[in-house]
């Protein structure tokens, strides 16, 4: 069997894979990185998504092999090591932006693409135009577009903290 | 010690606290877990809607590599595996039972839809069980197939069924009939509305996922299930499928990634791999893929009704009729026949005062997957049916459609108030929601807003919808008169360890709702315990004494109760100890957020103070008081609880595209007492994104075959957030009068009233048109095929 290396959330890994097996194989089953979920068989829902190089990549639709070499950071890898989040992490959870949370790690995923591609900072509009790619069933997006809005504001520095979700 | 501060009780938006394991990626959904030594299972599917299964071939899939074993229906009948069970049976109008026809877990000698599983292949991996799967040669002889609800009762139509004649399982009603009548035949107008209601699939973002485990030495099974109610699986799969004793059957639902109905139900796949798991002495473990989900998740709605309304002169409702088909399915799923019935039809009064209403349903049986509740059950379709006649009849009436609506509302100083279809609501205001909501939407500046629409050659429309919905499906005694095969009580343990923090067990079952988050609050509220050191235990049949899971919006109004009873024990019991220590009368000692006091002095014990007496009892009433400090409360609602509101949206349509935009919706919506506001709007928006949903865009479309035409993602449009408006969401409360916290339930209130709010816009939008009526999905094909018939006939 093809032998494939990755670099996955700063750690090295060689591990024997099928021709067939996929990028989601791999770190779920053989690295047992459950956090990146698959949540459709047709590329449409998004859960599956994970960074291969900085850019978003749907992890149910790319083979393993053609990851070798690959620097890859899945959800797992987004937080500090003393546990501080991601300000998208964070933005999340302050803004309610969950609430099954199976679509969420993809949902954050890309929405840390999405915003390291918009260095200027996107409206609403291009925020929910930016998400055609991933699917919520449970939040109808309206807090997840609300988070995205307030995490890139921290990301790109045009705030130095995360602005509070409206009052109690 | 125990400061609840901030505060984080009742009325904190608190952050929530499994949010950081989700948000990082720990969360442990079922196929996140794997056993040791595990195998993995495949199913194989019938392709047909309808065929004999003449011989099925298992002998070249048995030896490819890594398969271990190969089962068929009738591997699981040769051990007298029972059929998969129905929790509901409904009674036709003639006494008689409703059909219900055996529902194997493999398929035996037939197939009834797409999807239905033929075989399992239990192999190393899952790569190998897939290969094998397709290496089984099954010989189908095709039979016709009916796959409509109203093709279903045609006297030609194929028998889905030899136990069901006709394809009718049940023939029911309920009301008044002479008196429906006497009241049109004095009715100075009556209206009449016919309608589909779509077909949806739930499409939770987890599919499915089961593995079966056995221990060969005590002989205990586990089933790790993404369910919304594990000790219901217990009992079904335990009692009726596999016949294990409950003592030797343990069911894990862990984190589990949205429900929305689709996964109450004992499925059989549940039943396959636990059976499985001590036939081949390994666990075994599948999971659904998102193909599979469109054909073995139990689908949504699917009725055609006909509906008559008859008003008198002054507009006033006299009377209703309704007849109802609604589609079961190929087989019943676990609470399918109620949910046409006592969800639907005693759900038909609405907010309105109507003396007299008669329904009839007759559910049929066709070549499809089995359809069940989904988000709403039975209230979207009666909310829909009722709301959108509304407005058809307001406009046959030449009334204003707020004006109709309010002139038939239930006055406040009617409640309680009995309805003709069984039902009594114990409190609302359907008059200050309609007024908070009108505000809101800006319902009196819409006219400007519609001209300038059409300055831009847009279509713009505005629609209402005034709503009343049941949840907490109660009391135990009730229901099971009505055909209910279970109690639909609630369990809740409070356990204050030794030092003061708490545990709580409940039977209720999180997947979205946020319950480790509100639950925590309801203790930190009442027994003065931080919401950090407040755990709540759910989804494990090993921990949790019982439970009856998560529908229905019930697990607040119904588990939430049993909580607080099981704290009033706690500080009853806590009050005798604190007399003992403080040498007080136990009627002098009061009680307030973790503190008990002498009534009228400063002598004060915490409840830290209480419960390490009670687990090191040396200065304790022993012979009078049991040490520790465990409380377990059985909690049966005295009735259902009735959240309502009203929801109003506003919708543009591009007569060239045929597209409509949801530019605005308003949902003020009364749920009762309020515990997170920040989850409660979460829930409501997204209900109502289910419900825009249903409205614009999803349908579960069969051909005459009874193959599945939208069974992907590609085919089956789900809302993306592109779809989708931002949701204005407020509460209007007033409380549930009969259980303790005051509450009603916010989980389906989006998708109960959002739909006709969406509709009745739509067709506002086409009013010059001469529109009477849309039927959901509205999308653009149709709305452009609308515009262009009616340019085509202009010219």
């Amino acid at each position: 069997m093809p032998q494939v290396t990755l670099t996955v959330n700063d750690t090295k890994h060689t591990v024997e894979v099928e021709a067939r097996t996929l990028l989601v194989e791999t770190l779920r089953e053989q690295l047992r990185l459950t956090g990146t979920h698959v949540g459709c068989d047709t590329s449409q829902c998004g859960a599956c998504v994970v960074h291969m190089g900085g850019d978003s990549v749907k992890s149910c639709t790319i083979l393993s092999v053609q990851c070798d070499g690959s620097d890859i950071t899945t959800i797992e890898g987004l937080a500090a090591a003393d546990g501080t989040l991601h300000p998208m992490q964070e933005a999340f959870r302050e803004y309610h932006a969950l609430q099954c949370g199976f679509c969420t790690p993809g949902m954050v995923m890309s929405a840390i693409d999405l915003v390291n591609k918009h260095p200027d900072g996107m409206s609403e509009k291009e925020i929910r135009e930016g998400l055609e790619g991933n699917l919520c069933r449970c939040t109808g997006y309206h807090n997840i577009v609300k988070a995205i809005a307030a995490a890139q504001d921290v990301m790109q520095g045009r705030v130095p903290e995360l602005v509070r979700a409206a009052a109690e | 010690m125990n400061v609840v501060t901030p505060f984080e009780g009742i009325g904190a938006s608190l952050r929530r606290k499994e949010d950081f394991r989700f948000l990082m990626g720990r969360g442990q959904y079922v196929d996140d877990l794997n056993r040791p030594g595990q195998t993995h299972a495949v199913m194989l599917r019938s392709p047909h809607a309808h065929a004999t299964i003449d011989r099925i071939d298992t002998a070249a899939a048995k030896a490819m590599p890594g398969v271990k074993a190969i089962f068929v229906g009738e591997d699981m009948a040769a051990e007298s595996i029972g059929g998969i069970p129905c929790g509901w049976q409904i009674h036709s109008k003639d006494g008689s039972p409703m059909a219900e026809p055996m529902h194997p877990a493999l398929a035996l000698g037939k197939v009834r839809h797409v999807g239905d599983p033929v075989a399992v292949v239990i192999a190393e991996t899952k790569a190998q069980a897939r290969d094998a799967a397709e290496a089984i040669i099954v010989d189908y002889t095709p039979l016709p197939a009916v796959s409509g609800t109203v093709a279903a009762l045609q006297p030609d139509a194929p028998q889905v069924h030899e136990a069901a004649p006709g394809n009718l399982c049940y023939d029911w009603h309920i009301g008044d009939k002479a008196a429906q009548e006497a009241a049109f035949a004095r009715a100075a107008r009556v209206v009449t509305f016919e309608t589909t209601n779509n077909r949806l699939v739930p499409n939770a973002m987890e599919p499915r996922a089961a593995i079966g485990d056995f221990d060969s030495f005590s002989g205990d099974y586990t089933l790790y299930t993404t369910s919304q109610n594990p000790h219901v699986i217990r009992l079904l799969m335990g009692a009726f499928v596999l016949h294990i004793p409950e003592s030797k059957l343990r069911v894990v639902a862990p984190d589990v990634g949205g429900g929305f109905g689709s996964k109450i139900y004992h499925y059989a796949e549940e039943a396959i791999v636990t059976w499985a798991a001590g036939k081949v002495k390994r666990p075994v473990k599948w999971t659904c893929e998102r193909s599979e989900s469109f054909m073995s998740d139990a689908h949504g709605r699917d009725h055609v009704s006909a509906a008559e309304l008859a008003l008198d002169a002054e507009g006033k409702i006299l009377a209703l009729k309704v007849h109802t088909l609604a589609n079961m399915g190929a087989y019943l799923s676990t609470f399918a026949p109620c949910v046409p019935t006592y969800l639907y039809a005693t759900l038909l009064s609405g907010v309105y005062a109507m003396p007299v209403i008669y329904a009839e349903v007759k559910a049929v049986f066709t070549n499809t997957v089995p359809v069940d509740a989904y988000r709403g059950a039975g209230r979207p379709e009666a909310t829909y049916l009722l709301e959108r006649l509304m407005d058809v009849a307001a406009a046959e009436a030449g009334l204003d459609k707020v004006e109709f609506r309010r002139r038939n509302f239930i006055r406040p100083d009617q409640f309680p108030y009995q309805t003709p279809v069984a039902l009594q609501y114990d409190s609302g205001d359907y008059h200050s929601t309609l007024a908070a909501c009108l505000e809101t939407a800006g319902w009196a500046g819409f006219e400007a807003r519609r001209a300038e629409s059409k300055s831009r050659k847009k279509l713009r429309g505005i629609g209402i919808s005034t709503y009343v919905e049941a949840c907490g499906i109660a009391p135990s005694a009730v229901v099971g008169s009505l055909g209910a095969r279970a109690g639909l009580y609630e369990v809740g343990t409070i356990r204050v360890h030794p030092t003061g923090s708490v545990t709580v067990l409940t039977g209720a079952h999180s997947h979205g709702q946020g319950h480790e988050t509100t639950f925590a609050q309801l203790v930190a509220d009442k027994l003065g315990v931080p919401t950090a050191n407040v755990d709540i235990v759910h989804g494990d049949t090993a921990k949790v004494p019982f439970g009856m899971g998560t529908y229905g919006s019930r697990s607040l109004a119904v588990g939430g109760s049993a909580m607080d009873k099981a704290m009033d024990k706690i500080i009853t019991k806590g009050k005798r100890i604190a007399a003992h220590l403080m040498e007080a009368s136990v009627e002098d000692v009061e009680f307030e957020r973790g503190t008990f006091r002498v009534a009228g002095t400063d002598k004060t014990k915490s409840l830290t103070d209480i419960s390490l007496a009670a687990y090191v009892p040396h200065n304790y009433p022993i012979d009078e008081i049991e040490p520790g400090l465990e409380e377990t409360a059985f909690y049966d609602p005295k009735n259902f609880t009735y959240p309502g509101g009203c929801h109003i949206c506003e919708v543009e349509i591009d007569p060239e595209t045929g597209r409509t935009e949801v530019l605005n919706f308003t949902a003020v919506d009364d749920v009762g007492r309020v515990i997170n506001p920040m989850i409660v709007e979460g829930q409501v928006q997204g209900g109502v994104a289910q419900g825009i949903g249903q409205a614009l865009l999803e349908a579960a479309i069969y051909d005459a075959s009874g193959q599945l035409v939208s069974g992907s993602f590609m085919d089956y449009t789900m809302p993306r957030a592109g779809d989708l408006p931002d949701v204005g969401v407020a509460t209007h409360t007033t409380l549930c009068t009969h259980n303790p916290l005051g509450v009603k339930g916010c989980g389906e209130v989006g998708a109960i009233g959002s739909p006709p709010a969406v509709m009745n816009a739509v067709v506002d939008a086409l009013r010059d048109y001469g529109v009477r009526h849309v039927e959901m999905p509205a999308t653009p094909q149709k709305i452009w095929g609308i515009v262009n018939s009616h340019r085509l006939a202009a010219e």
